[in-house]
């Protein structure tokens, strides 16, 4: 799918300090009986959203107004568990662009770098920082300069580089996919092929 | 005791190095590797959004032999003759099979008489091989690593891209070396060994490494035993886990009736012995363990890392902190469970046995072992599920279904079943059950779920004795 491009991002953002909160949480299992990418948003994080019975859980921050962005600003361990792409989608259908945190599962990493949302590692303390300053202050920015590399905190202006595959950055910033590029290189996968059958 | 040590030479490979370096079709500057796939299995949950991705870009399966199908996350355990009875799931089941007859996929899908478990069939009937690389969307595809093949669950855009290409784009991996040295004791499984090292590096202590198991614990193991192990490396963080192939791989291949693209079972073997870790290949990172060192484990808490022995009381604090942390509490409170209690003797409502990490034919042999003679307790509810239609008939031909059945227990048709619960079989709110299978978070086995994660010897001595017992009193 070609996805968005993402070049600058400057948000306030939504903060969920608890650590490994894995896909199983993100979005529940019994979400997953869906044929198409779209419309998982309205299930992120379902159990902890709504109550049994179905109502808004106000102690959930998705249920409070005071904070909005597209940022989720996560606690350490994000993404843990289930390699289910669904979390991806789910986060980026709510609305969310990038997801901060201080560590991401392996996997989670790989699929949200494939559908166009941006995980930013920074340093623990920062982190924890930046939590603080959110929930004292929910209108908080974010700005996140991706050719650059840069994550900073617009009211403390406390800056840090980002690390990020440089290959997967292209890719974001030009909204490419890899089965473009796969697509592009058949012929040598094809004689890769050849060339391994004959070993 | 983990310790770790360090030694190097440059000439060296480790088996990760060898499979992966083998694989490479080419190298993105400063970037991943393009990485060719032997084998890719597909299942119905996580493959529909990559056939509509092929759809929408007009291009068709560019291997479909080198992909394997199979429905097993969202199927019923009952009635598996019957249409199933949730619209959604009868969708995607049937979703998978229109995908797979348009484009040619072999599928062993419901009612195949070789249907179950991806990670349970794909060993079984040896499409899973030594030196080769798997992948799939799943994210216990780290099982087939005790072949020894770099094997490694991927996301739905990745299934697409192999789909597309037979290859995906993925960075090299940093290496650790996990070694078990001496023989585990009385009542201790491969399962307790892998949970006694999630909890004694956590469930992020692997990220960004592929870890080789080795030592004499490990060598000692059946490939049933490997499996488990390999299965759950990822519940370290681990992209995958992989054990060198020797006799017992071979043994357990030449068993194999027939092995699609082999013709000479011992000319391949001959081969796969090259498949193993140079004297002086340099790991990242080494640890070693003792297995005497380790007891049956059982989880208390919401992710795998929170394990104990089953005789000890749950810490105070999470591992290496003088203070329990919010997370830590918050994950006890969902459990019903306070730092410092014993969990022997508590109520046990359900008993699970089953999955990709304990569904195999030795598991539902060790849970025999306990049963047999004895009565499941009445206020136990137990799902026994085959990991596969093989294993079912294996299990009827040992005669394990009698001793189930004598002793009170209903033997279910092979799937995830409660393993992930997106069927009926889910554990109820509040509920406490005792699982063989690979996770306990939060509503995993269904909302309000409570899960403790163990081998098939201590959930054996759970549903007989409706309590958590230690499974080595009943050996
Ligand atoms: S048994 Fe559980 S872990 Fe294994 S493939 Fe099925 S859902 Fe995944």
């Amino acid at each position: 799918m070609p996805k968005e491009k993402f070049t600058i991002l400057e948000s306030t953002c939504v903060p969920l300090p608890l650590e490994n909160v894995d896909t199983d949480q993100i979005i529940p299992a019994r979400f997953l009986s869906a044929t198409s990418r779209e419309g998982f948003g309205d299930n992120l994080f379902r159990d902890w959203r709504y109550t049994k019975s179905g109502e808004k859980n106000s102690d959930f921050v998705l249920n409070n107004s005071r904070f909005e962005g597209k940022v989720l600003v996560a606690g350490k361990n994000f993404g843990s568990g289930s390699s289910r792409e669904h979390a991806v989608w789910a986060i980026f259908d709510y609305g969310f662009r990038a997801v901060v945190s201080s560590f991401f599962a392996d996997i989670f990493m790989n699929n949200s770098l494939n559908n166009g949302l941006l995980p930013i590692v920074i340093p623990a303390d920062l982190l924890s920082n930046l939590q603080d300053l959110i929930r004292k202050d929910p209108g908080s920015k974010v700005h996140i300069d991706l050719a650059n590399q840069t994550f900073t905190i617009v009211p403390t202006g406390e800056s840090v580089a980002f690390s990020i595959n440089p290959y997967k950055k292209e890719c974001m910033l030009g909204g490419l996919d890899d089965i473009d590029f796969l697509l592009a290189i058949k012929d040598q996968i094809i004689s890769y092929e050849e060339n391994k059958k004959r070993v | 005791m983990a310790t770790e040590k360090n030694h190097t030479n440059l000439e060296a490979k480790t088996l990760y190095d060898k499979i992966w370096d083998s694989h490479v079709v080419r190298s993105i500057a400063g970037g991943p590797d393009v990485l060719y796939i032997d084998r890719h299995y597909i299942h119905e949950v996580t493959s529909p959004q990559a056939f509509n991705g092929l759809k929408e870009r007009g291009i068709s399966v560019f291997r479909p032999g080198n992909t394997l199908a199979t429905a097993d996350h969202n199927i019923p355990t009952r009635d598996q003759h019957l249409p199933i009875r949730d619209e959604l799931s009868r969708n995607q089941v049937t979703r998978l099979s229109e995908n797979c007859s348009k484009y040619g996929i072999e599928l062993f899908g419901l009612n195949h008489s070789k249907n179950g478990i991806v990670h349970v069939i794909g060993p079984e009937l040896g499409f899973t091989l030594p030196g080769m690389t798997i992948v799939c969307g799943d994210s216990h595809t780290s099982t087939h690593g005790a072949f020894g093949t770099i094997a490694f669950g991927i996301g739905t855009s990745e299934v697409e891209m192999v789909l597309a290409a037979q290859c995906i784009i993925q960075p090299k991996s940093k290496k650790m070396r996990i070694s078990i040295n001496g023989l585990p004791g009385k009542g201790v499984t491969s399962k307790d060994i892998i949970m006694y090292v999630i909890s004694e590096i956590t469930t992020g202590g692997a990220t960004g490494y592929f870890v080789e198991f080795s030592g004499q614990a490990i060598r000692s193991l059946s490939m049933e035993a490997r499996m488990t192990i390999c299965n759950m490396s990822i519940e370290m963080g681990a992209r995958g886990g992989v054990i060198a192939p020797d006799e017992t791989t071979f043994n357990y291949l030449r068993k194999i009736p027939s092995i699609r693209g082999i013709d000479d079972i011992e000319a391949a073997i001959d081969k796969w012995k090259t498949l193993s870790t140079d004297e002086g290949a340099k790991f990242d990172r080494e640890l070693v363990f003792e297995a005497s060192d380790i007891n049956p484990m059982i989880t208390y808490g919401t992710n795998p890392g929170m394990g104990m022995s089953v005789d000890e009381a749950i810490p105070m604090a999470e591992k290496n902190s003088s203070e329990a942390s919010p997370s830590f509490l918050k994950s006890l409170n969902y459990m019903g469970f306070k730092p410092g209690m014993s969990l022997l003797g508590h109520p046990v409502d359900y008993v699970f046995i089953g999955s990709c990490t304990n569904g195999r034919i030795e598991d539902f042999r060790a849970f025999a072992g306990i049963i047999k003679g004895r009565k499941k307790s009445d206020n136990v509810t137990a799902l026994i599920v085959p990991g596969s239609k093989l294993v079912e008939e294996q299990m009827a031909a040992e005669g394990l279904i009698e001793i189930y059945t004598a002793a009170g227990f209903e033997v279910r048709q092979p799937g995830c079943s409660s393993c992930l619960a997106m069927n009926e079989d889910k554990i109820p709110q509040g509920k406490y059950a005792v699982s063989t299978s690979n996770r306990n978070f939060e509503g995993r086995q269904g909302p309000g779920s409570r899960t403790m994660l163990a081998s098939p010897l201590t959930a054996a001595a759970a549903a007989i004795t409706g309590r958590i017992s230690d499974p080595r009193e009943f050996l």
